[in-house]
């Protein structure tokens, strides 16, 4: 037995990995587990299976026919590739990258780091980057799932993580629960959240477009539409202040700019709420009120507020409600964005983010970049000072003078990015694309050379979770084939680079393991500086973890925040980016399933693509008798941008007016509709709202008729 | 099929949701009603029904299952527009009824828990009826007749045969003092004959404190079967922190030979309710539940409407008697489980859930109805409250002795003369009873009693003088139980009353603790193995085994009495197994 | 502040938290009170009884897992009434369910001497597998009504509700509404049910498919998703609208 941590969601649960004869037939988890205590949902306990799929890719691979810019294509079969070595895989994707990093510049070259994979692998991807390739081009798909949060946390408190511990929910008395579908996409928090209302007599407040089923367990449910999370927050501003209900001693040692922003939420009463977002004002008062006269409030979120083009806002006008209430900085309250991938939170500290280095040390600052410059053995005024592009802004510029080559660990723009046309042009335009991973898959087929990686159960090293915990993942079996670690590509790749550049100085690839890599950024970061495998080896800890004495941080902020005070921001109301209209009079929104993951590389691979085979679009009642349809109709959906024909569920889930979309199915990929309007600080682009259009078409259009959900759960 | 079924929205069941729409409010607690209501509608319970009804009252649908499978009252699959239920009990069965039911099967061409082709017809055999007097007994529908005729299969069919009648009689006429005749008492006689004085009384001039007081001096406790004192028990609960508080009636007679509490609800429905209503007082409730077992239809349309009675002449309801006190009563009904007999199992099956019986302690005192505190009181005990707050402890304790005060009814069935319900103070003997008021053995000289029912010990003719007191029967290691006496003349085969009995308690097991899950099915199988004469080496080891685990070990009352009447049995007479 | 309740134990005189049960107090003094249906992290409903024992003064057995220690009390883990109820527990369980896939309760009813033939003509839990998902078979003639899988589908853990119980006394057996598919039902195939079950009664679809002689790479395309995707995948380039 083995015991690690699981790959999908950021709830971080542990796992036992059952294995005879390098099989995995059985998982369970500790019961005494601090993070799961022992519950696990589908995907942590059957979803492994896609390690030994017969579609997985273990040799290396170079495509048959070369690929150009501008008339890339994909590749999905693999008779559509050569089966190389290592040595000449790696040769040439170092003989490549150093060609046009040589021709057009360190910033031709850009990486897409991967919220999966290790703090280890993802520190080592991104120092590749930046000391070999010298440019700062370094993203992963935090922009896309909570840049929105991370900018407004960070303007606002000066750090963006989860405050407080997801566990903690038991111990608040009421707590809010906003754009986030906490049963599917952190099941076993849900499970928490459950209990905390079921057998600790908590409030809990669900604002939502959607019915969902933690409605069922809510004492209110303010039903929002898509994108008015600005007007609803602040009303809800506007009743605590209104009503003398704000914690006046922490609003004036802790916050700064009240008085203005107090100015500024007189015009967003309850009524103005109600007559944009369509609440009631009066579910708005009473939830105001509730909140505020908690005594341990505590609000999470998920991506229901980040994820629009004012997502930055959005989630400012969250973070106004724990400052004026004082709800963080105690256990059971909090500011607690429920971030999405297993190590989402772990690939931002390890600074796989264009602004950023490891421990969020802006690249932008010199005292940065020596730092890094000394601990990578580099010459003083080498690094890059300039902001590289966000994982949007990559793609989009794309082109001669622009990025010329991507490489891609773990990840699929090709299904995650909003409006896909777009992206799929991009893709055309790359000169030369890297993709490491597992499957070929909608991104991977693109690409000119295939680099097959290990799974998370052939590979040592940690994932951070959403309440930071940093905790182990061990290697249960052998690597399929040739796969090897991502950590020891990407060092066998730096020194081939280096050689090529003709490097006087290795930054340095020689580890012995994953964890001389994390001690090696722990010396400069300091927020891991005390973890070490050996403390982590049964709990993992939370960081901050400053020395090795240090026993983890559970919550922040007791005392200060790191910017010192909090800010309050003045926000306007800015409606979502596109308006339904008479030809597209419907609000698209998007999101996960329980039973899937994201792009689907690893759920469509599973069993679990059993579970839940098709993609369905969620239509109110309402609106299906307005359109003429019936449950398990075909239905094309489409926007200014592209279509899709899927199956629809007629379901009280959705609100008259919207449309949800699943993000995981490639043969309906709801990102072919999404719009690309980006947030202006955070450069999170749109998935929650757009205008579309749906009618009932024949059957024999979908893209396989033989497959249906047949599921009661629904 | 079934999966097209459950994915589809019921339709067309606006009905069934009008008509269940009071229970949807109360949540899952209206669960049990809402089933009955569409158990009559429909005449069985259909995936899609029971889906709806899932949804309404917002209870997981598989715990509807769960309900609905729990209760042989309710049905998951069509049945016989009229369900014929002949009892198999000792008492109907020494009276013939196997033939009863064999010759209805024959007629009706279908064998038991068969419906007719026609779908007219479901006839089954089932547990005690609560007519043990009037033997065999069967239910047409929710139509009681007795006395059946094996030969007369087309005639009681169609309801011609007798309607229940018992037999109400003693040496002293107090609880069933307005009791008898055809009609039940209304509330003008019981209002004429002192009715509600005890209730107008204590309300007026009496604290609830020493309401307790009194039933505390009076030395009554419970009838049941418990024998736990009633006074303490209302303390117990008055004191218990927690609101509300609830006092329930359990009326779920269900033992095999008891039928005194359906007699004294169909004669004198007013004196439990003020019972009840004095227990209300006293312990500070505002809410009783009358928990009454689904077989006795006549019994909950006389508690019904004695109950809007009452409401309507302001002893229920708000402000009764002017006094600022509040309580109202609702009629809950079983449906069919003999489980919910136990004080916990009937609590969770008001509680819309599967009668499982709860771990004691907590007790209900003080973790009862919705985990609040609950008095839970049996109908007969109910009904020495008025007549002890009216007439006083010293007229209560001028009945029976020092030790085991007051009047008391014992159900006489079986191999007697005149059958029924008899009451007498405590203390006279087995013999008196049978002799004198019943008339005597019929058939033969005695062969044993089977005291308390099916959860008690036999007595054989060396036992007729015992005085039955608590104390003389303790000592003569012979339970009181609910006040059963089911005689047996010497002609009676005793493995096949114990065979019957273990089918009872096989049948009635809820499942819930080993013990009793797998102990009564393994004590019927050995007893029913007796019968047919193919006792296997180590029987009797293996009964006594059996039953001192379910004895010593089971969770509940149920369990813990299942093996009683075998082990007495085998106790006295030890040749009764050979090896 | 927390009260501590002495009592004695098999003889020893012993100390525990207030609220601690007998069995809390019996594994602290190292009694051995053995348990089938008790599970640590579910609510202790006292359903297999295996744990009683005798309480002073008290008229039956006591289940040590649900009973709280009380001051004074006399406690015998193993008297003769004890020993006879575990072993006649055991004895029934075994000649009803097949254990075979329970090791703990084959070591139990070695301990305890069970005769395992004793009841061997009776009644037996007898099912087929039900094999009806992509994630796990039910063998419920393997299930000895534990309670567990309910305890957890429901709110010891998943709120889920997919399973509650159909039947009653030794026909009750674990079923979904109208005992319909998995699928069909509110299950969210977390698996919860089968990570606490004590027999083989719910298991892995892999490791039951091992366990049946199954090659690994037959299982491995036995429960892999059942449709090809690789034809599809060529044939939807993405369109533009």
């Amino acid at each position: 037995m083995v015991t690690t941590t699981c790959p999908y969601c950021g709830v971080g649960c542990g796992l036992d990995l059952h294995i005879k004869d390098d099989y995995i037939y059985r998982v369970t988890s500790d019961f005494n587990n601090v993070v799961n205590q022992g519950n696990l949902c589908v995907k942590g306990r059957f979803g492994y299976d896609y390690i030994y799929s017969d579609r997985r890719i273990t040799s290396p691979m170079i495509r048959k026919e070369p690929q150009e810019a501008g008339k890339r294509v994909q590749a999905f079969d693999v008779d559509q590739w050569v089966e190389v070595s290592w040595d000449e895989a790696l040769d040439y994707v170092a003989k490549r990258l150093v060609k046009i990093h040589q021709r057009d510049g360190a910033n031709a070259l850009a990486v897409y780091c991967c919220a999966k994979a290790s703090n280890e692998d993802n520190y080592l991807l991104q120092k590749l980057f930046r000391s070999v390739f010298l440019t700062n081009n370094v993203d992963h798909c935090t922009r896309l799932c909570h840049a929105g949060s991370v900018v407004a946390l960070q303007m606002a408190i000066g750090s963006a993580a989860m405050s407080n511990t997801a566990a903690e929910v038991i111990k608040s008395d009421c707590f809010i629960v906003t754009g986030s579908n906490t049963p599917e996409n952190h099941p076993i928090i849900a499970l928490q959240m459950k209990a905390a209302v079921e057998k600790h007599g908590a409030k809990l407040i669900v604002i939502d477009p959607r019915k969902l089923e933690l409605c069922d367990y809510a004492a209110l449910w303010l039903p929002l539409k898509p994108g008015t999370n600005v007007p609803v927050f602040t009303a809800m501003a506007n009743v605590i202040i209104n009503e003398g209900l704000i914690n006046t001693k922490f609003v004036a040692d802790r916050t700064e700019g009240f008085s203005e922003f107090k100015k500024s939420v007189q015009e967003f009463t309850p009524e103005y709420a109600e007559s944009i977002s369509g609440v009631e004002q009066d579910l708005i008062v009473k939830a105001a009120r509730m909140y505020a006269e908690a005594q341990r409030g505590a609000i999470y979120w998920g991506m229901g507020i980040s994820q629009l083009a004012h997502g930055t806002s959005s989630a400012l006008s969250l973070v106004h409600l724990a400052l004026l209430t004082g709800h963080v900085g105690r256990e059971g309250t909090g500011l607690n964005p429920l971030r999405g991938q297993n190590n989402v939170q772990g690939a931002s500290d390890m600074g796989c983010m264009p602004y950023h280095y490891p421990g969020y040390m802006e690249v932008d600052k010199k005292e940065n970049a020596t730092k890094w410059e000394d601990a990578w053995n580099m010459e003083a005024g080498s690094l890059s000072l300039d902001k590289g592009l966000t994982t949007t802004e990559i793609l989009s510029s794309v082109g001669e003078e622009g990025v010329r080559a991507l490489y891609i660990m773990g990840e699929n723009p090709m299904m995650t990015e909003p409006n896909l046309n777009k992206t799929k042009k991009h893709m055309e335009e790359l000169e030369f694309l890297v993709a490491q991973d597992l499957f070929i898959n909608e991104s991977g087929a693109y690409a000119d050379v295939f680099l097959p990686a290990t799974s998370w159960a052939e590979k040592d090293g940690t994932f951070t979770n959403t309440d930071r915990r940093v905790q182990r993942v061990r290697k249960a079996i052998e690597p399929m084939g040739q796969v090897r670690g991502d950590w020891e590509i990407i060092c066998d790749l730096a020194q081939r680079s280096e050689e090529l550049l003709e490097r006087s100085r290795s930054t340095f690839w020689r580890y012995n393991g994953p964890e001389e890599i994390l001690q090696e950024m722990g010396e400069v970061v300091p927020e891991y500086r005390g973890i070490s495998y050996k403390r982590i080896d049964k709990i993992g800890l939370q960081t901050p973890v400053p020395d090795e004495k240090h026993p983890g941080t559970p919550y922040l902020f007791e005392k200060s925040f790191p910017s010192g005070k909090a800010k309050f921001f003045p926000l306007t109301y800015v409606p979502v980016f596109e308006a339904p209209d008479d030809e597209y009079p419907f609000i698209l929104t998007t999101g996960r399933l329980l039973e899937h993951w994201h792009g689907g590389t690893m759920t469509r691979n599973s069993k679990l693509d059993d579970l839940y085979p098709e993609a369905r679009v969620d239509v109110h009642p309402i609106d299906a008798v307005r359109t003429g349809l019936d449950d398990g109709d075909a239905v094309e959906v489409g926007s200014r941008r592209g279509k899709v024909v899927l199956r629809a569920s007629v379901t009280e889930k959705t609100s008259p007016g919207v449309l949800f979309i699943p993000m995981h199915f490639s043969e309906a990929a709801v990102n072919l509709l999404t719009v690309d309007a980006l947030d202006p600080q955070a450069k999170i682009p749109e998935f929650k709202a757009c205008a579309v259009y749906i009618n009932r078409v024949g059957k024999e259009l979908l893209p396989d008729r033989s497959v249906r959900l047949d599921r009661g759960r629904w | 099929m079934m999966q097209k079924d459950s994915l589809e929205k019921p339709k067309n069941n606006q009905k069934l949701l009008d008509n269940i729409a009071p229970f949807a409010t109360e949540g899952r607690s209206g669960l049990l009603p809402a089933l009955h209501m569409a158990q009559e509608m429909y005449g069985w319970i259909s995936e899609s029904v029971a889906a709806t009804i899932g949804h309404a009252l917002k209870v997981p649908l598989a715990d509807v299952f769960g309900v609905i499978d729990f209760y042989t009252m309710l049905y998951s699959r069509p049945v016989g527009r009229t369900i014929v239920r002949v009892c198999a009990d000792p008492s109907c069965s020494i009276a013939g009824a196997k033939e009863v039911l064999d010759n209805a099967c024959d007629y009706l061409g279908v064998k038991p828990d068969e419906t007719t082709e026609d779908g007219e017809w479901t006839i089954e055999s089932t547990t005690c009826l609560g007519l043990c007097d009037q033997a065999p007994a069967a239910l047409v529908g929710d139509i009681a007749i007795t006395s059946l005729n094996a030969d007369r299969t087309s005639e009681w069919l169609a309801l011609d045969a007798k309607q229940p009648v018992s037999i109400i009689d003693g040496d002293i006429r107090v609880l069933t003092r307005d009791c008898g005749g055809s009609t039940p008492t209304d509330l003008e006689t019981y209002q004429a004959r002192g009715g509600y004085l005890a209730l107008s009384k204590a309300c007026a001039e009496v604290n609830p404190v020493d309401v307790i007081e009194e039933v505390k001096v009076s030395g009554l406790v419970g009838r049941g079967g418990a024998a736990f004192p009633t006074g303490v028990k209302w303390e117990s609960a008055s004191v218990a922190e927690g609101q509300p508080k609830y006092v329930v009636c359990n009326a779920d007679e269900s033992e095999p030979g008891t039928f005194k509490d359906r007699v004294l609800m169909e004669t004198n429905p007013h004196q439990i309710l003020e019972g009840m209503l004095l227990a209300g007082y006293a312990i500070g409730a505002q809410n009783g539940y009358f928990y009454v077992r689904g077989e006795y239809s006549r019994s909950i349309e006389i508690i019904t409407e004695a109950i809007d009675e009452a409401r309507c002449a302001g002893f229920i309801g708000n402000n009764i008697c002017g006094a600022g006190f509040d309580f109202d009563i609702e009629v809950r009904v079983g449906a069919g489980a003999y489980i919910c007999g136990e004080e916990t199992a009937l609590f969770e099956s008001i509680e819309g859930k599967r009668g499982f019986p709860r771990i004691k302690p907590p007790f209900p005192t003080t973790h009862g109805l919705f985990g609040k505190p609950t008095v839970v009181n049996n109908v007969e005990t109910l009904c020495n409250i008025p007549m002890i707050i009216r007439d006083g402890v010293d007229v209560f304790r001028s009945y029976g002795t020092d030790k085991s005060p007051g009047p008391k009814l014992f159900c006489l069935s079986g191999d007697v003369v005149r059958p029924g319900v008899y009451e007498v103070p405590f203390g006279v003997t087995f013999r008196h009873i049978i002799e004198d008021l019943a008339g005597g053995i019929k058939g033969g000289s005695l062969q044993a009693i089977l005291v308390g029912g099916a959860a008690g010990a036999f007595a054989t003719s060396d036992e007729l003088d015992v005085p039955l007191t608590f104390e003389d029967l303790r000592d003569a290691n012979l339970p009181l139980g609910s006040g059963v006496l089911m005689v047996f003349n010497e002609l009676r085969n005793i493995p096949i009353i114990l065979s019957e009995l273990a089918y009872f308690f096989a049948h009635e097991s809820c499942g819930k603790c080993y013990p009793c899950q797998l102990g009564t099915q393994r004590q019927y199988e050995i007893l029913h193995r007796v019968v047919r004469g193919k006792v296997k080496r180590g029987d009797k080891e293996r009964l006594l085994d059996v039953g001192w685990t379910m004895t010593d070990a089971s969770l509940c009352g149920l369990g813990q009495t299942a093996a009683t009447a075998v082990i007495s049995a085998m106790d006295k007479w030890p040749d009764l197994i050979e090896d | 502040m927390n009260k501590n309740v002495t009592l004695t134990i098999d003889g020893k005189r012993t100390t525990v938290p207030e609220g601690a049960t007998l069995l809390d107090a019996a594994v602290q003094c190292g009694a051995d009170v053995p348990t089938i249906c008790y599970h640590e992290h579910c609510t202790s409903y006292g359903l297999c009884r295996l744990c009683v024992v005798e309480v002073e003064g008290q008229r039956v057995l006591a289940a040590a897992c649900v009973a709280k220690a009380q001051a004074d009390m006399t406690v015998s883990t193993a008297s003769e009434r004890v020993i006879r109820a575990r072993r006649t527990i055991l004895e029934m369980l075994d000649s009803a369910v097949d254990l075979s896939e329970a090791p703990e309760i084959e070591d139990q009813l070695n301990d305890y001497k069970a005769d395992r033939e004793r009841f061997s003509e009776g009644w037996e839990r007898e099912c087929e597998v039900v094999d009806d998902n992509p994630m796990f078979i039910r063998d419920y003639s393997q299930c000895i009504l534990c309670w567990r899988c309910v305890q957890v589908c429901a709110d010891d853990a998943q709120y889920a509700f997919a399973i509650n119980f159909s039947g009653r006394g030794h026909e009750t057996s674990i079923s979904t509404f109208y005992d319909q598919q998995l699928t069909l039902s509110t299950c969210v195939f977390c698996g919860q049910c089968v990570g606490v079950c004590p027999t083989g009664a719910l298991k892995p679809k892999r490791e039951w498919l091992l366990e049946t002689g199954h090659e690994q790479d037959e299982i491995i395309k036995l429960t892999q998703a059942k449709r090809r995707k690789k034809k599809r995948r060529q044939e939807r380039p993405y369109q533009t609208g």
